[in-house]
């Protein structure tokens, strides 16, 4: 079944949105074409005009690192991502979670800004870029900006921008320095769906001394129509001594206050909540570790 | 259309092409490079992959213009001037192959893995192949064939094969020769129906019901036909002959025209010169409907509320009942120390065999064809014929039916699906149809394993004896008959489990539903009554305090045993043995041996399980096969059987059985199959009968051949028959000699016939009720599974099978340990991964990303033995290996679970979150599954 009429492989950002421009919200921009390719044939869109593929736009496919901040073009693979040694050692949490998207073939196409853009709520990519409280570039309604990672969700599937008119151009954060570190850990279940049950990335900044928590970043996902961080948590973390009972007791605050849904043919509640309390407390445990250590060789990749 | 400049597989082609093409498209229709398949379009199973500037990429869902100036490698191009690649030969030496329809994908990942990793462990190969499935092998020998492709790859040579040990390998049996087709299968030169394409062929869709039941009001297919490059759109009303097929009863509408009882029933059919055209000319065909009440499950079936689907079915909607009645069970119950009874669910579990249903009719005089002719890889090619001879009010003579290359069948392709409808359309338009079912229309038509719900009562004495079984099973059969009788029929006398049990009362009930419909699934029924039996046998173990195998041993079946249905087995009941081997594995070669123990927050268990499974149809139905044995004189002997090889080898077995009949050079025989004008009928390719019928057959008519041959050779060499000898393809006499060519020339000189038939009957059985031989053999199997268990997260992975196989006789043993590795992971996804849902007639699973099997992530180390109880009917004492493989291993793996957490399951598939839930809460049996989170 035909499921587009034109492909455009644009050079520049500004070719796209002219190119978009050109098919008033009949194109669509295309990544990988791992989520939109699927739905197309799924039945979930009409059949477009044209796909716009961003992935020949230098800016998309840059990756580029400037003293403790690095740029991840929305265009980079989710394996070109688990190739980097930089996100390695210094954004682990998101080459384990972009490293256990799909397979191989998956990854070799499918791209972070694809996972943004699709917005769901527990998109894999998605859940790290939270915790490393990532700034997205994008283009809206002809105008670049940059906004909050958080910002970019508006509900279930639904961004706050409009891929046939608008572009993400890729992400910018901090990376870990001394004594930071972050963990990224999912569960899945072996039936149904790749959805994860639930995914939880965390980012912590331990004092110098590295005895206590200083600063931590929470993001554990699905709890709502959006990614979103679990500010209430993280703040019983702050101040306070980086061992196993302090992150006991971010769990037990988790239990109170984060209530997971049952979801069909994914988990329960129960479950979800049983699961919140081992995730934090192994992504907890492995950031702690590594921040003291300055070592951090990510787990699970293309296995989880 | 566009310009496209790609290079593919070195070559570089300037195309014009439509922008709307992905990469698969393009290599196969534009390129005709086949040997890339189609399994889903989803991009989930990977057996599209292809290599994009050397990235594995899935070409279902690649854009053909995003590979726009780029190096595309297929695997038409892994071989060079004939010469295998590595990685092909390896396949092919390691019997990584079956079917060979996921073969292509697996190589092409594979390839791209060994070039960035010359030397990966398995983990490395786990993680590369993750997406890329394989229904058939279970994946070990996937792994040892890229593992030893790599170490020649790196100039250290092949690794040697794990060709498993067999008793008396003879000239040709029991010797790993490899499988047919295997070379066209690894080259991708393979052709399986999709790969057919004739001249001026239209291509052909089928309108599916709107609901799972209602009433056909009208249908209207005027605008349809009206659409340009529309040919034909037929309904109901152009049913030429009976409007009926079906393989027990004859209850299936090939076209519905009053009402429509589940949601993959057909209301109307077209032909249209693109796929395009006829997708959207369905959209077009108006059908009013009146919804009626949906009977969504099998104990609604049976209630008096429920609306009765078929009207002419004597009983309702009781499809059959089905009764074991042995001794006296209330006399057993009352000499028990001990009863259990408890109540098992088991889900519908869909095929998803990687090859989705392909039709090609042509009409004839068309192609050179004189008849009808329907191109199709069917489990059954006589009955089709019957059926779409019946359908189109022909007789069975004005139809052909050929076998194509079956891209995995596992009983899910025995029923009738597009092959009449393409008849009819090739009949009325005078053109070749072609009818490829999307994935996602394979989910929704094609008759899955059973969902059923087994309540069972055993009894045993303190010192470990069963004393009664009595069983109550509700099988939902779905919309149509199908084979529900046969299936649930083998659930039911397979109750007992493969143990002595004096006294035993089963019922069962088949019911009619408004479910996808139920058939043939490997293990045929007996996979879900034995999970009950097995973990009803467990738990009865422990209240007696007797070891698990201890108990199983007591109570074995054994040589003299009176089965439950009366049958007295004379011989080749391997079960002991099958129970000893797996014992010496797991606990004596253990130095201390334990069933369950702990590591942090894993938990670590065996649990074993014992199965058995009849060889044939059984039940008093004649089973016969035909075979054709003809020699020819450039020494080469053709063998033709219309038995199907979906990827299980019999292929190889009835060649195997004329070499060695012939002691000919296993290479000098070509097989053909399933061809109804030119293959005798070898019936249906089920019930594990093949090696059994078809190979006897093809043993028999060879040795007829033989003494054909050995008539004249004496003649020819003037010396007396008892004399001669066969070597190497000679006749021999001592000093003399004749090539068999020659000979044959020879023959044909003289007016002789070097061509043989022969039907083949196998021992007659007994209807059951009757209490004779239900049944001329059984393959026995005990399996143990290692089970880990996370304690905090519910998650269960199985570590490794130790499985012992009584099949009789190897007669391939490496292709023989491919079925047990196959059936072992993919009993493995009926256990913990699988389960077709569907809600009150809807199916939950349109997709296949919504139906996980197991993928090499899941491949656990299996460790198999097989053992060799020859039956004396059997083909060199061999019996069935298709299915007794993969009936246990549920069971086992659930019994494991229970020793590692405390918590038994009782219904399939397991889910991690109650079992979490319920070892939080203490409870210690969970009666949900994953189908049940809601
Ligand atoms: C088998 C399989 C398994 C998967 N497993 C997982 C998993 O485990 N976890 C997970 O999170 N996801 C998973 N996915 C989903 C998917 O692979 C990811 O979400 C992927 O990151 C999407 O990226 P893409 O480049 O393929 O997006 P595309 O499909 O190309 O695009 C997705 C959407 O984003 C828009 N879009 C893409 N790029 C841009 C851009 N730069 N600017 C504006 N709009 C844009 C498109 O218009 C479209 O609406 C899986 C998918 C498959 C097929
Ligand atoms: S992934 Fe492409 S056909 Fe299945
Ligand atoms: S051989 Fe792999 S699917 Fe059949």
């Amino acid at each position: 079944m035909k499921l587009w009429n034109h492909y455009h492989t644009p050079h520049s950002i500004d070719q796209a949105l002219a190119l978009l421009n050109q098919y008033q919200g009949k194109a669509k921009v295309v990544a990988g074409g791992t989520d939109l390719i699927v739905e197309l044939r799924e039945g979930h869109h009409p059949i477009q005009e044209a796909l716009i593929d961003v992935t020949q736009i230098p800016e998309l496919t840059r990756l580029t690192t400037t003293d403790n901040e690095i740029y991840v073009g929305a265009g980079i693979t989710h394996s070109e991502i688990v190739k980097s040694a930089v996100l390695a050692a210094r954004a682990t949490c998101l080459v384990e979670s972009c490293g256990v998207i799909g397979g191989p073939q998956v990854r070799n196409v499918g791209t972070l800004g694809g996972n943004v853009a699709h917005a769901l709520p527990a998109g894999d990519g998605t859940t790290s870029l939270v915790a490393l409280d990532a700034e997205a570039e994008i283009v809206m309604n002809g105008q670049r900006r940059v906004v909050p990672i958080l910002e970019m969700f508006r509900g279930p599937g639904q961004s706050l921008i409009d891929s046939t008119r608008d572009v993400i151009i890729g992400f910018r954060f901090a990376l870990c320095g001394d004594n930071e570190a972050t963990a990224f850990k999912r569960i899945m279940r072996p039936q149904g769906v790749a959805l994860p049950i639930l995914g939880c990335a965390t980012w912590v900044r331990l004092n110098p001394a590295q005895t206590h928590f200083e600063v931590a970043r929470l993001s554990i996902t699905p709890l709502g129509p959006t990614p979103g961080r679990a500010a209430e948590v993280e703040d019983v973390l702050i101040g306070q001594p980086a061992t196993d009972i302090t992150i006991e007791h971010a769990i037990e605050t988790a239990l109170q206050i984060l209530k997971p849904r049952t979801s069909k043919y994914r988990a329960t509640g129960d479950y979800r909540k049983e699961m919140i309390a081992v995730l934090l407390r192994r992504t907890l445990q492995l950031a702690v570790q590594r921040a003291r250590t300055g070592q951090a060789i990510p787990e699970g990749i293309g296995m989880e | 259309m566009s310009k496209l400049n790609i290079t593919v597989n070195g070559q570089i082609h300037h195309l014009d092409v439509p922008e709307s093409r992905t990469l698969a498209q393009v290599l196969r229709y534009d390129l005709g490079l086949t040997g890339t398949k189609i399994g889903c379009e989803e991009a989930e199973c990977g057996i599209c992959t292809v290599l994009v500037n050397g990235t594995p990429v899935n070409s279902c869902i690649f854009p053909a213009f995003k590979a726009q100036g780029r190096e595309v490698q297929t695997v038409e191009g892994l071989a060079h001037d004939g010469e295998l690649h590595p990685i092909q030969q390896n396949f092919i030496e390691h019997g990584a192959v079956q079917c060979g329809f996921c073969t292509p994908g697996l190589m092409m990942t594979a390839t791209a893995l060994l070039n960035e990793n010359p030397d990966p462990d398995d983990h490395a190969i786990k993680v590369a192949l993750k997406d890329t499935y394989c229904r058939c092998t279970g994946y070990a020998s996937v792994i040892a064939a890229i593992k030893s492709a790599a170490s020649e790859m790196r100039g250290e040579g092949p690794l040697p094969v794990n060709e498993p040990d067999v008793s008396e390998p003879m000239h040709a049996i029991s010797r790993s020769v490899p499988p047919q087709y295997v070379r066209e299968k690894v080259t991708g030169a393979a052709k399986y129906t999709d790969d057919y394409c004739f001249d001026g062929m239209l291509f052909a869709r089928t309108l599916r019901a709107a609901y799972p039941h209602a009433r056909i009001l009208s249908i209207n297919t005027e605008k349809a036909k009206s659409l340009p490059g529309v040919v034909a759109v037929l309904t109901h009303a152009d049913v030429p002959g009976e409007n009926l097929h079906g393989l027990v009863y004859r209850d299936w509408p090939v076209l519905c025209g009053d009402v429509v009882r589940y949601i993959g029933d057909a209301v109307a059919i077209v032909a249209a010169e693109t796929e395009d055209i006829a997708a959207e000319a369905l959209k077009l065909i108006e059908v009013e409907y009146e919804p009626l009440l949906v009977v969504g499950d099998p104990k609604f079936a049976h209630s008096p509320e429920a609306p009765v689907l078929h009207p002419n079915h004597p009983t309702g909607n009781l499809l059959k009942h089905i009764k074991v009645r042995h001794g006296d069970i209330e006399q057993g119950f009352a000499q028990a120390d001990y009863i259990v009874e408890r109540e098992y669910r088991t889900p519908t579990v869909e095929h998803a065999f990687l090859e989705p249903e392909c039709s090609i009719g042509i009409p004839p005089g068309v192609e050179g064809h004189e008849k009808l002719t329907i191109l199709v890889g069917s489990q059954i090619p006589y009955q089709d014929r019957n059926q779409i001879a019946l359908a189109l009010g022909l007789p069975e003579e004005k139809v052909r039916v050929i076998g194509t290359l079956i891209g995995g069948g596992f009983g899910g392709k025995e029923d009738i699906t597009g092959q009449i409808h393409v008849a009819m359309l090739a009949q009325a338009t005078g053109r070749p149809v072609k009818m490829l079912y999307t994935r996602q229309e394979s989910l929704a038509v094609h008759p899955k394993r059973h969902a059923t719900i087994i309540r069972m009562k055993t009894g045993a004495t303190k010192d470990g004896k069963l004393v009664a079984v009595e069983a109550e099973l509700y099988g939902d059969g779905g919309a149509y008959a199908s084979l529900s009788d046969k299936v649930m029929t083998r659930a039911t006398t397979h109750a007992t489990g493969p143990y002595v049990v004096p006294n035993a009362k089963i019922d069962c009930y088949a019911m009619y539903t408004n479910n996808p419909p139920s058939g043939a699934f490997r293990g045929f029924g007996v996979t879900q009554s034995a999970f009950a039996v097995e973990s009803n046998m467990d738990m009865l173990a422990e209240m007696i305090g007797i070891d698990p195998i201890e108990f199983r041993r007591i109570n074995a079946q054994k040589v003299g045993t009176t089965t439950a249905t009366g049958q007295v087995l004379r011989e080749s009941v391997g079960l002991l043995e099958t129970l000893s081997h797996v014992e010496h594995d797991m606990v004596t070669s253990d130095g201390d041996f334990r069933w369950a123990w702990r590591d942090g927050h894993k938990a670590y268990a065996w649990g074993l399980a014992c199965a058995y499974k009849n060889t044939g149809l059984g039940g008093g139905a004649p089973d016969r096969a035909e075979a054709e044995v003809e020699a020819f004189e450039d020494g080469s002997v053709e063998v033709r059987v219309a038995s199907a090889d979906m990827g299980q080898g019999l292929a190889h077995v009835v060649a195997q059985c004329t070499a060695e009949e012939l002691k000919l050079p296993y290479n000098r025989v070509r097989v053909l199959l399933c061809d109804t004008d030119l293959t005798p009928n070898g019936g249906p390719t089920t019930a594990s009968r093949q090696t059994f019928v078809s190979g006897n057959a093809a043993r028999v008519t060879s040795a007829l051949l033989r003494e054909a041959l050995t008539r004249s050779a004496a003649e020819f060499l003037d010396v007396p028959p008892e004399t001669l000898y066969y070597e190497e393809g000679l006749l021999r006499h001592n000093g003399k000699s004749v090539e068999l060519g020659q000979l044959v020339g020879w023959m044909k000189a003289n007016g002789l016939s070097s061509k043989v038939r022969h039907e083949y009957h196998a021992p007659a059985t007994q209807p059951l009720g009757t209490g004779g031989d239900m049944h001329f053999a059984f393959s026995y199997a005990t399996q143990a599974a290692l089970v880990e268990v996370d304690m905090e997260t519910g998650a269960v992975k199985v570590l490794k099978i130790i499985a012992g196989t009584d099949i009789g006789r190897a007669i391939n043993p490496l292709m023989l340990q491919g079925q047990v590795e196959g059936g072992i992971v993919m009993a493995m996804g009926n256990c913990l991964t699988e389960s077709y849902i569907v809600e009150n007639g809807i199916p939950w699973t349109n997709l296949l990303s919504r139906y996980k099997m197991p993928s090499i992530k899941h491949a656990p180390e299996i460790i198999s033995h097989l053992i060799e109880d020859r039956v004396s009917t059997g083909p060199y004492g061999a019996k069935g290996v298709g299915e007794i493989c993969s009936i246990n291993t549920s069971p086992a793996i659930c019994n494991a679970i229970y020793h590692a957490t405390g918590v038994r399951i009782f219904s399939l598939p397991v889910d991690q979150d109650a079992l979490l839930r319920a070892i939080r809460a203490g409870q210690t049996e969970v009666y949900t599954a994953w189908h049940d989170v809601r």
